[in-house]
């Protein structure tokens, strides 16, 4: 996506709404779209949109317009659809409907039964909300690395172990079910 | 785990929770225009400020209250550290 025009951002930092406006008209689908790959939920994913850019309206004095825009929404937008994972319980993640419906989806290997597919969704809705960001930006989504560390604030390095751990839990959590990945 | 095990979870998480709108380039987009709501959540934003100030304001006042009363009662402060 092109950056905006500098001085949209230099107004945007001034506090201008029109400017604003600009940035969320460029930015709102991509920012919509990133928070959608982390919370898997619509809604959710239009709400969250807001509060990101109401979180970026309210730090609009903080913003170096020498930096590039979208990173630094991708973050905050990271970070709010974090603060919406930690809020919710576990169980509540992905109701039944919707993970027989992500379950039953054509995948690439019909050797993998839909009831395990199911089975491991639901595992994976209940590990820890920064692992899970982690795992599904990099594994489901295959976001580069690089690009998910700066979302979350942390380095290429702590990603991977994120990641490692995330895969780990969930490869317990299955065993514990029986169920040999 | 070594990397082939960490391979096959992978594998079976990506057959499980399939990516949002895998190959569009566009990306998914949000079924209505956000704006009016976002509109909607600045007009609250400044009476939430106030809020936010009027409290601001009253913990201040607490605070200096309670100072006052400690620099003109100073044998009761050990009594406050006790009850903190």
């Amino acid at each position: 996506m092109p950056q905006p025009a500098g001085n949209v951002l230099d107004q945007f930092r001034l506090g201008d709404l029109d400017a604003f406006e600009s940035l969320f008209r460029a930015h709102q689908r991509t920012v919509y779209g990133w928070i959608l790959r982390i919370v898997r939920d619509p809604s959710a994913a239009e709400d969250l949109t807001v509060e990101t850019f109401w979180r970026i309206h309210r730090a609009h004095q903080r913003f170096e317009p020498a930096r590039p825009f979208e990173p630094w929404a991708r973050r905050i937008a990271t970070r709010a659809a974090l603060d919406w994972l930690r809020a919710r319980r576990p169980a509540s993640e992905l109701d039944e409907s919707a993970l027989a419906d992500l379950a039953s989806r054509p995948t690439g290997d019909p050797g993998i039964a839909a009831e395990i597919r199911l089975k491991t969704a639901q595992a994976f809705a209940r590990l820890p909300p920064r692992l899970r960001v982690a795992a599904v930006l990099a594994v489901v989504e295959d976001q580069p690395h690089k690009e998910v560390a700066a979302a979350l604030g942390i380095s290429v390095s702590a990603v991977k172990l994120r990641v490692f751990r995330a895969l780990r839990l969930l490869r317990k959590d299955l065993e514990s079910q029986g169920i040999m990945p | 785990m070594n990397a082939h095990d960490e391979e096959r979870i992978k594998k079976l998480l990506q057959q499980s929770l399939p990516p949002v709108l895998p190959g569009r380039e566009s990306g998914p987009e949000p079924a209505r225009d956000l704006w009016p709501a976002m509109l909607r959540r600045l007009d609250a934003e400044p009476a939430a400020a106030a809020g936010a100030l009027r409290r601001n304001w009253f913990d201040w006042a607490l605070l200096a209250g309670l100072v006052v009363f400690a620099a003109s009662f100073p044998a009761t402060i050990p009594v406050f550290l006790y009850y903190l």
